[in-house]
């Protein structure tokens, strides 16, 4: 007993006394994740089956890839709307290439890579041309779609075995089903949650976001990183059209309309300020999990017609951006 | 010579000359204007009414910029404009009553300037930055106007109200007399009263406004107001030219058509000094754009990457780091001796420590 | 204390900055001795913050030579400078609030463990640097929840990682109150005896006479003296810091003559008790037509705080205010002009001027926002206002369509005033208006501030340089320490006299 004292009285010094700040808006969103769940589960039947969730993920995984992406920019102060452009311009790659015959060895790659690309031209021009991320990005934005167009206008089914299969895959334990896809976003995750955590590049992320100029004092590598973050932006948006390929199984040039939109509610429900320096991916991967499951609320209740996933969505990003507010007031 | 390159309309002008040149090179009719029934017909007719609503959307922007802000819910405005309206007409018993279409506009046009003042309220009062403010808006918004018309593509018959997208007045299109008619009184009103001073100040210096006693917030607050009802007026444009609202697709990349002819027209983003003759012709510019597309032969869906180049020539002729090049090389080129360079300008080389 | 005998670790010999037309420094030297505390001293414009910014590699002398350790360094930068063990701390904390105390002290020369952060050394570590400073803080805390005080310890426990020989110190003090000024001071004073070389800079006269071994004064961009603490009262201090500037003495001597009041004369404006927390402290202060108020003090006595709530531009926390007798609050710069009252900030470019306007915008800026947007003065008006105050000032270029910008300082003041004058103020508030402006531009100032009140207008008259308070205010308000101190007669006092009540606490 006497050994564990001192043990147990270092441990209870680890507990704050107070939560710190930093985690509130991420609660919150936690806090709603888990009434949303609640509520579904004991208003309808077979909600809370391992069926849906696995599909919440399945169905999302290529926005969580997005708005983990997406995350890196955000906490740096900038925005990357081009998202959704990327993604739909990866899909119509790895389309017309499985199609021109190419092995998936090299799609993949090429598909990835070309987001790689855009997002390594937006800091650039961000950076070095001191352009205004919105502007930087929204050219990014139409540069893609456009691309998208100039490669494959139609839809064009992939019915390429080897990328079929690697689609297709699927591990199923009691109930619960994970796609290649599910797979990738984890690790994606995993990754980026090491980075911003565990590596100087990601400290770095944050402290831009907390204030270019003191960053700069530091002494902190701020070009570099500030360009990078949207290199892995733009990365992870491409990866997030191998995944949604690999989803539907086709490549368009209209796929991702409007999905910038929704990967910045979901970081911005997730608890990231857009001001940047304040967030989490993980907050930004509850804030996918809230807007998919609003969907399948809306689904589940059959008489509310889908028009009200966007009127909640806005409703929630109020309050969310009125609470941060709030904080921020108290705080001054 | 030099003060034409040097003017801020100059390559604005530029741009537009250089499309009107390419359409005519490929299909030489193209800057004739017949006259048929009354009425002015041709491809430029044409782009006049096609840039009526961007026109429109154009400048509540352009003065909401000016206050640093921006606005991304115009688009889903124009949604729930049209939405508005087409649904009273749609439900009430006489579509072709003028009665029923003024009723219909004066609703829309009240909803949309609720809106706008709701984007203000968020920006000015509560002091939350404007990109997130109006990101609420451009969210829920299109939610908003599928609720209203039950999501489904409404459809009306009502001659009164097709006169504002189709009709012609003293030969010219509804749509362009109003936008440009809107234009140039807002622009008269902005130029011949102290409100583009005001503004302009607010933009570029909001503590020395403060203590000049120029009521910032009022201001702020108005022109988000009128941004929300300028794109409720291109709303009824749009969905009066199709004679439907379409919640989903009505004005969809309004918002951004809208900041890159701000752009284009050389009103900077980070606010202040704005140009709305500017905006004018960047207007035209994209809508002339979106002609020349199809003129050229070239499917209209690649119309985003010709927008893209033109963004980014844009802005990184306008990038501090680009002006610098580009004075540095006149100036080299210039035949008068070289001035004395400056070692160091406080402003450009200080680390600022605060 | 100072250990004589030591080599300097910085020696600066002809240091000279040029902002064209400007010379922000001109030839100044400066030495810097291991294991001493070296105070800089000198009014806003001495040049204290070009010669560290010199120093630190920001901005690059046009003359001189720099020996850090007896090598000639120019630095290309903060970093590089801290690299070569030259650190500084800013007076506004330049740190991040959203990162954890210990990634604030430790990022740059962070531990690792397998290609990552080390999280738990990395702690460890900056709890050990804490522990120096003697903070007793969660190195795992973020810095934002701390107080300003902690944080500007743990950017000096930042500056001082690694290998520290020089650490300037830029006005580290002034948002710090007693203990915790009394804490940091324990802190210069252990690492000057590790050896450090520190460089203080500082505007509160006895803390630098508290912590301070030597001190070099510095005025208008040139080197005034070195000076042994010790020996150095501090009312010649002052008055080397405020100097007696020749040119200016001759450009008006006349000493303004008193004003006769007549007796029971209702206050222009009065005030009573009134203060803001961490501004200033609650004062009285009565205001009369015809007459130019002066407010004599340091940087940082308090004396643009109370500028900024006679006019509004802050509100106050107590105290009433009286205009003409009527009591009323003015609570922003709008209520202040309904009353006649006009404000011109010290800080010209941020609070003042609007840049990329033109000169005749400027002129009407504050008339036409009183009249708000929808009755715009008439053009001819506009004309006429601009034109009369373009030649009355002497506002070069004669441009009303020039833009802002692109004139000079002096220029820019006399803008400003126009801006205030356009409006008929009843009372006009000028803080620092000569600041930064060449010596005719001043004189030409001074002497409209005199025709003003002559012309029965109130002043009141903000000026670090004494001499010009003392030639053209009536009475003089002195401040120190946030705090007014004394009202003096205008006419009889002397220099000596305002001298004392402004060193008041410093002197020893």
């Amino acid at each position: 007993m006497t050994t564990t004292a001192p043990a147990r009285a270092r441990r209870a010094l680890k507990i704050p006394t107070r939560l710190d700040r930093r985690y509130l808006p991420v609660l919150g969103t936690f806090v709603v994740l888990a009434l949303m769940l609640i509520v579904g589960g004991t208003r309808y039947e077979n909600f809370l089956t391992p069926a849906v969730v696995s599909n919440l993920f399945i169905n999302n995984a290529h926005l969580i890839v997005l708005a983990v992406g997406l995350t890196f920019v955000i906490l740096t102060g900038g925005i990357d709307l081009s998202v959704g452009s990327v993604l739909a311009l990866s899909t119509v790659i790895t389309a017309a290439l499985l199609q021109a015959g190419l092995p998936v060895a090299v799609v993949l790659p090429v598909a990835v890579g070309a987001g790689t690309v855009i997002g390594l031209a937006h800091g650039v021009m961000v950076h070095y041309f001191q352009v205004q991320p919105f502007v930087a990005t929204l050219a990014g934005m139409f540069f893609a779609r456009g691309l998208c167009f100039v490669i494959a206008p139609e839809s064009i089914a992939i019915d390429n075995a080897s990328f079929v299969e690697l689609a297709g895959w699927v591990q199923i334990f009691a109930g619960w089903r994970m796609s290649s896809g599910v797979l990738i976003a984890l690790v994606v995750v995993g990754i980026a949650f090491l980075a911003l955590h565990f590596t100087r590049f990601g400290r770095t992320v944050y402290a831009i976001g907390g204030g270019e100029q003191s960053a700069l004092l530091m002494g902190l590598p701020v070009a570099r990183t500030k360009v990078l973050a949207y290199v892995v932006s733009g990365t992870c948006a491409g990866l997030g059209g191998l995944l949604f390929a690999m989803y539907s199984r086709s490549g368009y040039s209209l796929t991702g309309v409007g999905m910038e939109l929704d990967a910045i509610a979901a970081v911005v429900i997730g608890g990231t300020l857009l001001t940047g320096g304040t967030g989490f991916v993980l907050g930004s991967v509850l804030g996918v999990l809230v807007l998919g499951l609003i969907q399948t609320i809306i689904t589940f209740e059959g008489t509310l017609s889908s028009w009200w996933t966007r009127i909640v969505i806005g409703v929630l990003l109020l309050i969310f951006v009125l609470l941060q507010r709030a904080l921020s007031l108290r705080k001054t | 010579m030099n003060n034409v390159l040097r003017h801020h309309l100059f390559w604005p002008v530029a741009a537009l000359v250089a499309l009107l040149v390419a359409n005519t090179v490929a299909r030489p009719s193209f800057l004739s204007i017949t006259i048929r029934d009354g009425h002015l017909f041709g491809a430029p007719v044409d782009i006049l009414r096609a840039t009526a609503p961007l026109l429109l959307v154009a400048l509540g922007m352009t003065l909401v910029i000016a206050t640093r802000g921006i606005d991304l819910s115009v688009g889903a405005v124009v949604a729930v404009s049209g939405a508005v309206a087409l649904s009273h007409i749609a439900s009430s018993p006489n579509p072709e009553s003028p009665v029923t279409v003024l009723t219909a506009i004066a609703m829309a046009l009240a909803l949309c300037l609720v809106l706008g003042v709701w984007n203000g309220f968020l920006v000015s009062v509560l002091g939350i930055q404007p990109i997130i403010a109006t990101l609420i808006l451009m969210t829920a918004g299109r939610g908003v106007a599928m609720l209203i018309t039950g999501g489904m593509i409404t459809t009306i018959n009502s001659a009164p109200f097709k006169v504002l997208g189709s009709g012609f007045w003293l030969g010219l299109p509804v749509a362009a007399v109003i936008a440009f008619g809107v234009f140039a009184v807002v622009a008269f009103v902005v130029r011949r009263t102290a409100l583009g001073m005001l503004l302009e100040a607010t933009g570029i210096n909001p503590a020395a406004s403060r203590l000049s006693g120029v009521r910032s917030k009022t201001l702020t607050w108005t022109v988000y107001t009128a941004s929300g009802l300028f794109a409720g007026l291109a709303g009824l444009l749009i969905s009066a030219d199709t004679m439907a609202a379409d919640a989903n697709n009505a004005g969809v990349f309004i918002e951004l058509d809208a900041i890159l002819a701000v752009v284009i027209g050389g009103t900077a983003l980070s606010g202040g000094k704005f140009n709305l003759s500017g905006t004018l012709v960047g207007a035209l510019v994209i809508a002339t754009l979106e002609r020349t597309v199809t003129v050229l032969g070239i499917s209209p869906l690649v119309t985003p990457l010709f927008m893209a180049l033109v963004v980014i020539v844009v802005t990184l002729l306008q990038s501090p780091r680009m002006r610098e090049r580009l004075t540095a090389a006149t100036r080299r080129q210039a035949v008068t001796p070289p001035e004395p360079q400056p070692a160091a300008r406080p402003d450009s080389t200080e680390v600022k420590a605060r | 204390m100072t250990q004589q005998t030591a080599p300097p670790v910085v020696e600066m010999t002809g240091i000279s900055v040029e902002f064209p037309p400007v010379k922000a420094l001109d030839g100044v030297d400066f030495s810097l001795r291991p294991g001493e505390i070296h105070a800089l001293m000198g009014e806003n414009g001495a040049g204290k913050s070009t010669l560290i910014k010199a120093l630190t590699g920001i901005h690059s002398p046009t003359a001189g030579t720099i020996l850090v350790d007896g090598v000639e360094r120019r630095f290309t930068g903060p970093a590089d400078a801290r690299a070569h063990g030259v650190s500084t701390v800013y007076q506004e904390v330049n740190l991040c609030e959203n990162l954890t105390v210990a990634e604030n002290i430790m990022l740059g020369a962070e531990p690792r463990l397998l290609g990552g952060l080390h999280w738990q050394a990395m702690r460890s570590q900056a709890a050990t640097h804490l522990k120096r400073m003697g903070l007793s803080i969660d190195p795992a805390s973020s810095l934002g929840s701390h107080s300003l005080a902690v944080q500007q310890l743990v950017a000096i426990c930042r500056a001082t990682v690694g290998d520290c020989k020089v650490l300037i110190l830029d006005e580290p003090t002034s948002s710090l109150d007693t203990d915790e000024v009394a804490h940091l001071f324990k802190v210069m004073r252990a690492l000057r005896d590790e050896g450090v070389a520190i460089l203080f800079v500082s505007h509160f006269l006895d803390q630098v006479y508290e912590v301070s071994d030597r001190m070099t004064v510095l005025r208008n961009g040139g080197l005034v003296g070195e000076f042994a603490t010790a020996d150095l009262p501090a009312a010649e201090l002052v008055q080397h810091m405020i100097g007696r500037s020749m040119e200016v003495l001759e450009a008006a001597e006349e000493v303004v003559e008193h004003v006769e009041r007549p007796a029971g004369a209702t206050p222009l404006l009065q005030v009573v008790g009134l203060g803001r927390k961490g501004s200033v402290q609650p004062f009285d202060l009565d205001l009369y037509e015809g007459e130019v108020v002066g407010l004599a003090g340091l940087l940082g006595s308090g004396r643009s705080e109370l500028a900024r709530l006679l006019t509004g531009a802050d509100r106050a926390d107590v105290g009433q205010t009286r205009v003409a007798g009527q009591p009323t609050r003015l609570r922003t710069p709008r209520a202040a002009m309904r009353h006649r009252i006009a404000f011109t900030s010290e800080d010209r470019k941020g609070e003042g001027v609007v840049d990329g306007l033109t000169v005749r915008e400027n002129i009407v800026l504050a008339l036409q926002a009183e009249r708000g947007w929808m009755r715009p003065l008439p053009r001819k008006q506009v004309d006429e206002l601009v034109a009369k105050y373009i030649e009355q000032l002497g506002i070069r270029p004669a441009n009303p369509e020039a833009l802002l910008r692109n004139l000079s300082g002096g220029n820019q003041q006399k803008v400003l005033l126009a801006r205030w004058l356009s409006t008929a103020p009843q009372l006009l508030v000028l803080d620092e208006p000569t600041r930064g402006i060449d010596v005719g531009a001043k004189a030409e100032i001074q002497k409209l501030v005199a025709d003003l009140a002559a012309d029965g207008m109130s002043v009141v008259f903000i000026s670090a340089e004494l001499e010009e308070v003392l030639r053209i205010s009536h009475r003089i308000a002195v401040m120190r320490d946030r705090r007014k101190v004394a009202e003096i007669d205008g006419g009889g006092a002397t220099m000596d006299q305002v001298v004392d009540l402004i060193a008041g606490g410093g002197a020893k």
